[in-house]
């Protein structure tokens, strides 16, 4: 007879065999038998945060920067409330993650009782899957399965729900073996036929542009790689959205910059004045498209993407293409290649025009702002933050807020998985906890939370996390003492009725970077800026970064709400010459 | 035009609504029908009727039958939605009064009064396969299967003939002919 394991061990025989290294969690009564297992089980090493949250967020950080599925481990009730914040992040960014939580026994279940919650209820629409285990022979297939969905078609979160009589119930384990056939939920639908189809358009287009999105990154770093080499043999521009960046090389000269409500100019106006819209891996977000009705008029469209619900849902195409990015891309790679190996010759000429008409809103140069010597602006810090550190591999991880989009704006990613933020949810507070999971992933690497003061206190708490690990992570707070999007919208759309978005109370963040045993250090001025960063560079510890800002500044340029990607508000520079009141004001 | 204030923009034009019969086979556990119905309600999609039931006892498969209102974009989106769900086997979409799919709904009616108003009411069912499942002296319990505004109009001409309670169940849907839906 073959041995027979508890509930709490096969948990950890699922995840040896799944290669699991680590587990962020926090636990609690409903899962103390799996936490009394950890000791048995060297290979793993287990992360604990300070907040159910913070593990999550971690979790997703970790995820995105190495490519492997985070795995959360929770307790039951408030355990498994706090993590839905993470789960839905994750849901929204597809990012894999793999929820263990703890549920009182089951004899309890449905009883009110102590830290009882529906957490298969309450996690079934912001997870693609969750099982509530009711018998130990279930367990190791179900943890199995969960890995398996998490991971494969469009990735996303899962949660396994585990009773504690469960986990110290006996069951047998046998071992598993990784299945090459993917479930029946992932999708590589196309044919040559699709791809055949896409250069025919593709070559008689005059207008063309990759548009690109975080399908590219989840299909793997191979995907990137060819993508690179897709825009190089077609000459063709490529913008990006938010979740995509580090998919293409940020100062390649084919390379349009972000698209979207706070995308450059050059990035907008092309997606509106294209003829061809190639959409490789995102998903038609209301921040991308803005006016849908006015949305790239003249373009026909192509969508490449792995998830058919992704296709026609806001946007609908001419050819949608369902598959692997990787493996589409590397197709038409082929196809071109073989059929039309000069195609970058002949379609120069083609599309010579087009690149003219770019260079025109390039010299725009819509990313400019006004620079001061007096107050360090925020768009500032973030290139002389770039300039220090690109030579290093770095890890950069947002908040949500101003400070995200002049990051995404000005720091010049090269490599995938290098640039980690809420985009989907939009979650403050999820950079600092997500450089904790970047940093356990890349300990030797450098990895910067850049910040915002309002963000990045919502959970703070994970200071203690990095400190207790020796997570040398770098808090980057760019401190304007508002809630600066919030303020920006308020002041363009609200008569500058500044309601509730200044903190009018905040910590002393030097003092509060000692109290957590890490380095604080305050940037007051822009020429002390560039000794502080290298400081803060050179520091091994973990460090918090109290870089005050102009406290009025706004992030430009951007598409205000229900327009079209031509009606564009540029920043400072431009209003000054054409002042928007009245008219233009309705615009916003 | 009033000025937007919404970070959101604004709904575009909305498409015609066509009515369709969505039959989704899913693996009979537990939480499945609340997946499926929190799909439905979390998207904001439309149910006119539902109705479900183990049809397969030995694979434990359950047919899910949801009629449905929507735009074609959204009718589209309501069947790549389901078929991501992981215990969903396929997913059907026939149009309404589409004319190889039998669509049936099946409803019980008491009615209380004198025996020539019961008459009168048989015979206003008469098209619909009355079955006379109970009847005493004062009342008769029919049970009816019909498409679903026929059912309505049956409902409101038997008002006048003593109709006190009404049950009804969704719409089932099936193909004719041979052929079933792979």
């Amino acid at each position: 007879m073959s041995k027979l394991y508890t509930g709490a061990e096969i948990v950890f025989k699922c995840m040896e065999d799944q290669k699991v290294e680590f587990i962020f969690g926090y636990p609690g009564g409903a899962v103390l038998p799996i936490y009394d297992e950890l000791k048995n089980h060297d290979s793993i090493k287990h992360i604990l945060a300070r907040h159910e949250q913070g593990a999550g967020h971690a979790a997703e950080g970790y995820a995105r920067s190495c490519g492997k599925p985070g795995v959360v481990l929770v307790t039951s009730g408030p355990g498994a409330t706090n993590v839905v914040t993470a789960l839905t992040d994750a849901y929204m960014d597809s990012i894999p993650l793999v929820c263990i939580s703890g549920q009182v026994p089951t004899h309890l279940i449905g009883t009110d009782a102590f830290q009882e919650c529906d957490t298969t209820g309450i996690t079934r629409p912001c997870t693609k899957h969750n099982w509530l285990v009711k018998d130990v022979k279930d367990l190791a297939k179900t943890i199995h399965k969960a890995f398996e969905v998490a991971t494969t078609g469009r990735p996303g979160p899962v949660l396994v729900d585990i009773p504690k009589d469960i986990q110290f119930q006996k069951a047998k384990y046998t071992n598993f073996k990784k299945q090459k056939k993917l479930n029946g939920k992932s999708n590589n639908r196309f044919s040559q036929k699709d791809i055949d189809k896409l250069i025919e358009m593709m070559s008689k287009a005059k207008q063309p542009i990759f548009y690109t999105g975080g399908g590219v990154i989840n299909s793997g770093p191979k995907a990137s790689e060819q993508l690179r080499e897709l825009v190089s043999i077609t000459g063709f521009p490529i913008t990006s959205t938010l979740q995509g960046l580090g998919s293409f090389p940020g100062d390649d000269n084919q390379f349009l910059g972000m698209l979207g409500m706070h995308g450059t100019y050059e990035a907008n106006n092309a997606m509106h004045d294209c003829d061809l819209m190639i959409n490789i891996g995102a998903r038609f977000d209301d921040r991308i498209t803005g006016k849908i009705d006015e949305f790239s008029p003249k373009s026909k469209k192509v969508h490449i993407d792995i998830d058919p619900s992704s296709i026609n849902k806001n946007v609908k195409v001419d050819l949608p293409i369902v598959g692997d990015v990787s493996e589409v891309i590397s197709l038409l790679i082929k196809t071109i290649k073989k059929h039309s190996p000069n195609f970058l010759k002949s379609n120069k000429e083609n599309i010579s025009k087009w690149w003219e008409q770019i260079g025109k809103w390039r010299s725009v140069n819509s990313l400019n702002f006004i620079n001061s010597d007096k107050t360090i602006k925020p768009q500032f810090a973030i290139q002389r933050l770039y300039e220090l550190t690109k030579n290093k591999d770095t890890f950069i991880t947002t908040e949500v807020g101003q400070h995200q989009m002049w990051a995404a704006q000005h720091y010049k990613f090269d490599k995938p998985n290098r640039w980690m933020t809420s985009g989907g949810l939009g979650t403050m507070g999820y950079g600092l906890p997500a450089a904790v999971g970047v940093q356990i992933a890349h300990p030797d690497k450098l990895v910067v939370d850049i910040a915002g003061e309002a963000s990045v206190l919502m959970t703070m708490q994970e200071m203690s996390t990095a400190v207790q690990y020796n997570l040398p992570i770098k808090i980057f707070i760019l401190n304007n003492e508002y809630m600066g999007m919030v303020r920006q919208w308020q002041e363009l759309l609200h008569e500058k009725n500044y309601s509730e978005s200044y903190t009018a109370a905040l910590p002393d963040f030097v003092k509060l970077a000692e109290a957590y045993g890490c380095v604080g250090i305050r940037a007051k001025t822009p020429d002390e800026l560039d000794q502080k960063i290298q400081e803060m560079i050179d520091v091994k510890k973990p460090v918090i970064f109290d870089c005050l800002v102009d406290k009025e500044e706004n992030c430009f340029p951007m598409i205000p709400s229900g327009k079209p990607h031509n009606q564009m508000l540029l920043g400072p520079n431009d209003q000054k010459e054409n002042k928007i009141t009245g008219k233009g004001k309705t615009l916003v | 035009m009033v000025k937007s204030k919404s970070a959101y923009s604004d709904p575009g034009k909305k498409g015609k609504l066509d009515t369709h019969i969505i039959v989704v086979w899913v693996d009979n556990e537990a939480g499945v029908l609340a997946r499926v119905v929190g799909l439905f309600s979390g998207r904001g999609y439309n149910i006119e009727s539902l109705a479900v039931a183990e049809v397969d006892p030995k694979r434990g498969i359950s047919r899910i039958t949801i009629v449905t209102t929507g735009t074609p974009q959204v009718i589209e989106q309501i069947k790549l939605q389901l078929g991501k769900l992981v215990p969903v086997h396929k997913v059907a979409d026939f149009m309404r009064g589409d004319k190889k799919i039998i669509f049936k709904e099946m409803a019980l009616l008491k009615l209380v009064g004198n025996t020539s108003k019961r008459n009168k009411a048989l015979k206003v069912c008469k098209k619909f396969n009355p079955v006379v499942l109970d009847k005493t002296q004062k009342s008769v319990v029919l049970q009816i299967t019909a498409l679903r505004r026929e059912i309505d109009t049956v409902m409101g001409d038997l008002k006048k003939f003593g109709l006190v309670s009404v049950s009804r169940t969704g719409a089932v849907a099936m193909t004719r002919g041979s052929e079933i839906f792979k």
